[in-house]
């Protein structure tokens, strides 16, 4: 099996980013735009990983970064979602644009 | 004598007011706070003066100078003059007696003490301060407070004065700053810079630099002060104002202002106070005719008083900027009549106000019948801002004159001719005011039962009338005080021009 | 200097008793004020007298010339080492003169205003206010100091100011008092600069110091003063002008006459006093205070002598139209004025030739007693009717006789009838001016002569004429306290014409040798006994010849009846041009120009940020966006631009 070369892995993820990206600017659901940031958090998990494993096998620093980055991302879930819930509860709605009182 | 009394006292005794209840409460606290504070201005004066002639002739007395924040050189010294000294006691005069006037002050009485309280002593801070970050400090601490005196209990368009005042005079604090830190960083003691004013003075800065900086600190001061064209938050503020707010504003803040183009600005660079006392001169004279007229045509009485200042502090700095020591003489006495003076005024004023509920000229008459103690203290007000002899503003504004026309130059006394002039408009539109106001027939049947004044505003007004009168009939006393002080910056302005 | 302390309570206690009534009066002495005011003024009337029996008699004279007495001395204000205002008692003949008319003059009105005053019910601030008017007007002639001099120039001022509007529900009568205060003060303005200009050129504001200064022709001081010029006149010529236009207007001379009729509001006995015997001489007192200055500049004198002349003369024309008893009076007031003031700028200084000086001094002298007796007697008179229009009054002398003698007396007087005071007095100054001027000359006879055609013509209005209907019920003539001045004065009236003035007053202090001269003075009492018998044909019965003559002088009458518009010019020039041409702008340039400029930077400021704060917009996808777009613009610039 031959090697899958990195430039492969790291299309995929800048995919992913730009995926998430897209989701990100154009959903109005937010539960929808926060998936869309868990997208954009894995692209760089991916790169994170790939970087580990070719540029410096020896080492884990990238691995952990993944780690930390998903518990983050697990904790940031929890936290918006339960914005999103009270934004719901005053709002009736989860469209972003409904929220926008926070301006000048 | 421990000068930070003057600060402590007031400060304490706001403090105190915030744990009273009730109005009963708050204003007897306060009057014992303000009462002890202007009995320890009393103390201070005689102790000054027993000092004096004991022979102390260092420049300040009372110095006391810690270390506030070592690494800018930041020190809390105090000390005081005579001229400081006179301020100090204006300072005490005009508190007692906005605290008398604000007697029945029954909306948020607590918060309005507590600033009242607040604001003066931001004002024996800065007089007493010979640590130009110090001095800063308290001046900043001097504008907040009329911010909100103005904006919560004003009256008439206050938002607005409010907002005006308090940006314009900020604007000056930070013209002021920006002098202060151009001197700060020309300075330098042992490789160290130094925000002191004693040691400043001692330095020679580059007149270069001096005519750089010198701009920004006497225009920021300048602000406070009602100078040409920048008066224009004078009369928006003061017409806003509580009374006792305009009397604090007329009598102490637009003060400050005077003292720091003195104590600050002239004294600390000579060299371009020579260089700009031209454009000083021009700015303060048109400052005085121009604000004559304007008062002319006003038909509120706030507004007219407010004019009037604008016209009367122009002979301070008319006086400042002449550079001679009977015109910078003449510049302090005229910061303090004009203090008691303005005061007194807008005290009648108040209490006209708080009867008959307007104060536009043409509403009003015949006051003099039914009200005949506010009257006579309006029509008093009037002829000390006139210049009467026997009232302080005579003493003040013959004295500028006389040091004024000292210059030879014919400009000069041009300038002064026209600041002479002046005299004649103010009793114009002195006169108008009265005569419309008090004098004539009633013009309202129900000023026909109005109460005439009541004890506190019979005290307030009494205090005043009395301070304004010491000066008047006796003006030695206080001339003698501030004389050898205004020496010094004589001695100042003079090296300057001998360096050159 | 001490056995001079005295006269320091001559000002001061009418100083105490102003404060006294005052500060307690309204509540404490409402009707006993009136007793308070009149006793102080008799004290103080009193050690007038003595200080002018030990001045005149006893310590004034060495080796025959009197000297200047300098009794007390104050530092005031100490501007510089050398230059200071010191407040003092200067004793020199007019002084002592002055403290003696002002006292006295001042008593006969306390005593009058206790009848004419009675039952007013600010009747002890009135008497405050007389009280505060005596001390300033003694401050003022026993000056040392011609700053202490200005001083009480204002404090006169503002006394008159308060006594004109002290019917202040009376809205003429507050804008007279207004009217009064600002032409002096602008009068004062004048007088301030040429203080000014004096002071700084002669070192000192000490009178006796100044005017040796000024007047040795060798003292630096007065080669410096009089080699500087400004537009080509010398310092001395404008100093002495501008403290002449000071006096000037407080003597009502042409063109700042304006104020004196109209401070006719006020109660007459203060018109008696002040506007009639006192404050308005205070002009002719301030040059001949500084007469030895004056003296040797010849502009300056040119200029007293043609305004004083013009004044006397113009001032008699208007006379003679006026209906108002009180107008008369002022008019008058300001043309016999005019004489002294005229015959100062005739005066030379020193010797014979100083007669000018003597004979307007002596003119002051007994004016001050004719003239507060015309006004008392014109006070008892609107006191009695209630009315003060000649045309509503006449046939008074069987109802007022004491009134009646009295003001004939005076009329006699001022129109210079021997040997009635006026006559003496009037008799120096057509001298001084005969020897100076025919031009003035002429012009002094004419005023006298009419003079004595105006004054009879009210005396006749007043007393003969139509006879008198009184609508209400009749009351008497006044009570005791009116009478008793009128009878005092009148007596003094006659006799003060007696009084050996030129030995005491002169020029240089040494006396003078008082002559009267038959031949010279037969024309101009012809000429006064032509003008009351011409006022005797027109008005002692009621007929219409005064309307023929009046209308067939049409415009020229109506000109003259309206004071030859110069209040209109007034008006014209403080509402036209002052108010509309200045103030107007001014306050409109304040508003819109000065403050719009704060306001243009403040709405300036909050346009530019009402342009940025869309960013803001609230909506979480457009931050991110910035946020990304940012980055990307970040990475570009790292990437390729700073390489």
């Amino acid at each position: 099996m031959s090697e899958i070369s990195i430039t492969h892995i790291l299309f995929v993820s800048t995919a992913l980013f730009f995926i998430g990206m897209y989701g990100l600017f154009t959903r109005r659901n937010m539960i929808t735009m926060l998936m869309a940031i868990e997208l954009i958090l894995n692209s760089v998990n991916i790169n994170f990983v790939a970087f580990n494993k070719y540029l410096y096998p020896g080492k884990l620093d990238g691995v952990f970064f993944t780690i930390f980055i998903i518990t983050i991302a697990a904790a940031e879930a929890a936290l918006a979602i339960a914005i999103i819930i009270n934004l719901y509860r005053s709002h009736h709605s989860i469209d972003v644009e409904d929220a926008s009182e926070l301006k000048y | 004598m421990t000068l930070t009394l003057l600060i402590l006292i007031p400060l304490l005794t706001a403090l105190a007011v915030l744990l009273c209840k009730g109005l009963k409460q708050v204003r007897t606290v306060s009057l014992i706070g303000i009462t002890a504070q202007f009995i320890f201005s009393f103390i201070l004066l005689y102790v000054y003066w027993k000092g004096r002639a004991s022979g102390n002739s260092s420049q300040f007395l009372f110095e006391l100078n810690y270390t506030w924040f070592e690494p800018l050189k930041i020190h809390y010294h105090i000390g005081i003059d005579g001229i400081s000294l006179s301020m100090i006691l204006l300072t005490s005069f005009v508190v007692i007696a906005g605290v008398l006037v604000s007697w029945t002050q029954e909306f948020l009485n607590k918060e309005f003490f507590f600033l009242l309280l607040f604001l003066s002593a931001g004002a024996y801070g800065y007089f007493i301060s010979l640590d130009l970050f110090t001095l800063f400090f308290f001046l900043e601490l001097a504008v907040i407070p009329k911010f909100m005196l103005i904006g919560i209990w004003g009256s008439g368009k206050k938002e607005y004065s409010a907002m005006k005042l308090a940006l314009m005079l900020m604007a000056g604090s930070a013209l002021v700053f920006v002098g202060l830190l151009g001197l700060y960083f020309n300075t330098s003691l042992n490789g160290e810079h130094s925000f002191d004013l004693v040691e400043i003075s001692q330095m020679h800065i580059d007149a270069g630099i001096q005519n750089i900086f010198f701009p920004f600190a006497f225009i920021g001061f300048g602000v406070f002060s009602a100078l040409f064209p920048f008066h224009t938050w004078v009369p928006d503020g003061h017409s806003s104002a509580p009374t006792a707010a305009s009397m604090f504003l007329a009598g102490i803040s637009m003060k400050l202002g005077g003292y720091g183009c003195l104590r600050v600005a002239t004294y600390l660079m000579p060299d371009a106070a020579h260089h700009y006392s031209p454009i000083i001169i021009l700015l303060s004279t048109v400052a005085i005719i121009y604000g004559a007229f304007v008062t002319m045509m006003q038909k509120d009485l706030k507004y007219i008083n407010a004019y009037s200042s604008v016209s009367h502090c122009g002979f301070v700095l008319l006086g400042i900027g002449m550079l001679t020591q009977t015109s910078i003489n003449g510049a302090v006495l005229q910061m303090v009549s004009h203090g008691l003076m303005t005061a007194l005024f807008f005290a009648a004023i108040g209490m006209i106000y708080s009867r008959t509920h307007t104060r536009l000229t043409k509403e009003l008459g015949g006051l003099l019948k039914v009200l005949p103690f506010i009257s006579t203290v309006f029509v008093i007000a009037g002829l000390c801002s006139l210049g009467l002899p026997g009232f302080s503003g005579f003493v003040a504004e013959v004295t500028v004159f006389m040091g004024s026309w000292e210059n030879p130059d014919i400009w000069y006394r041009l300038a002064t001719i026209l600041a002479c002039a002046s005299i004649v408009v103010t009793a114009v539109y002195i006169l108008r005011a009265a005569g419309t106001a008090v004098m004539g027939p009633i013009t309202n049947n129900h000023y026909q039962h109005l109460k005439d004044a009541k004890w506190n505003e019979r005290l307030a007004a009494g205090i005043l009338v009395t301070g304004i009168v010491a000066i008047g009939v006796a003006p030695f006393w206080l001339y003698n005080l501030i004389t050898p002080d205004t020496e010094y910056i004589i001695q100042h302005l003079g090296k300057a021009l001998t360096l050159k | 200097m001490s056995h001079y302390s005295y006269i320091a309570f001559i000002p001061l206690l009418p100083l105490i008793c102003f404060l006294i009534l005052g500060l307690f009066g309204r509540k404490y002495f409402k009707t006993f004020s009136g007793t308070v005011g009149t006793f102080s003024t008799l004290i103080s009337t009193l050690l007038s007298l003595y200080t002018a029996y030990q001045y005149f008699f006893i310590e004034g004279k060495v080796n025959g010339i009197f000297r200047n007495i300098t009794a007390l001395k104050y530092t005031w204000l100490q501007f510089s080492p050398n230059f200071s205002i010191e407040m003092g008692i200067l004793l020199d003949p007019i002084s002592v003169i002055m403290i003696v008319i002002v006292s006295f003059i001042s008593l006969m009105v306390h005593i009058f205003s206790l009848g004419y005053m009675k039952g007013e019910e600010r009747f002890a601030t009135y008497y405050a206010f007389l009280s505060l008017f005596t001390f300033s007007m003694l401050g003022l002639v026993l000056s040392s100091n011609i700053f202490q001099i200005y001083i009480f120039w204002e404090l006169v001022g503002v006394s008159s100011f308060l006594l004109i509007g002290y019917y202040y529900e009376n809205p003429p009568a507050v804008a007279a008092s207004k009217k009064a205060f600002i032409v002096t003060r602008f009068a004062d303005l004048g007088f301030l600069i040429g203080i000014l200009m004096l002071a700084f050129y002669s070192g000192t504001l000490d009178f006796n110091t100044l005017i040796e200064r000024l007047t040795s022709t060798q003292s630096p001081e007065f080669i410096q003063i009089s080699s500087a010029t400004f537009l080509g006149v010398s310092m001395l010529t404008w100093g002495l002008v501008l403290v002449f236009i000071g006096g000037a207007g407080k003597s009502a001379m042409f063109p700042l006459h304006i104020w004196l009729p109209d401070a006719m509001e006020g109660p007459t006995p203060v018109s008696a006093l002040i506007h009639a015997a006192t404050m308005v001489v205070a002009g002719v007192f301030l040059v001949a205070r500084l007469f030895p200055v004056f003296s040797i500049d010849f502009t300056a004198m040119q200029i007293v002598t043609w305004v004083g002349s013009f004044s006397a003369l113009f001032a008699a024309v208007i006379a003679c139209t006026q209906t108002d008893i009180k107008r008369v009076l002022a008019f008058s007031t300001i043309s016999q004025i005019g004489f002294m003031m005229f015959s100062l700028g005739v005066s030379k200084y020193g010797g014979e030739n100083g007669l000018g000086y003597t004979g307007s001094m002596f003119h002051l002298f007994t004016h001050a007693f004719f003239k507060s007796l015309l006004f008392l007697g014109a006070g008892a008179v609107i006191h009695f009717t209630h009315s003060n229009d000649i045309k509503e009054l006449g046939g008074l002398r069987k109802m007022m006789p004491v009134t009646h003698i009295s003001f004939l007396i005076a009329c006699l007087a001022i129109a210079g009838i021997p040997p009635f005071s006026g006559f003496f007095s009037k008799e120096d100054i057509l001298i001084a001016a005969y020897h100076s001027s025919k031009l003035i000359y002429g012009i002094a006879v004419c005023t006298s002569a009419l003079t004595a055609f105006y004054m009879f013509r009210l005396y006749y209005s007043i007393f003969w004429s139509k006879d008198f209907h009184n609508h209400g019920p009749l009351h008497g003539e006044g009570t005791l306290s009116m009478k008793i001045p009128l009878i005092i004065l009148g007596i003094c009236t006659i006799f003060a014409g007696f009084v050996p003035v030129s030995s005491f007053v002169t020029s240089d202090g040494a006396p003078l040798e008082s002559h009267v001269d038959l031949a010279f003075s037969a024309f101009p009492v012809l000429m006064a006994v032509t003008g009351i018998l011409l006022a005797t044909y027109l008005y002692k019965t009621q007929n219409n010849r005064p309307q023929v003559i009046a209308s067939s002088l049409g415009n020229i009458y109506k000109t003259v009846y309206s004071k030859f518009y110069v209040d209109e010019i007034y008006l014209f020039i403080t509402k036209k041009i002052i108010f509309n041409s200045i103030g107007r702008p001014a306050a409109w340039i304040d508003k819109n120009i000065v403050d719009g400029l704060m306001n243009f930077l403040a709405t300036t400021t909050e346009n530019i940020s009402a342009l940025i704060k869309g960013l803001q917009s609230g909506k979480v996808q457009n931050y991110a966006l910035y946020f990304f777009g940012g980055i990307v613009g970040l990475a570009a610039l790292f990437i390729y631009l700073l390489k």
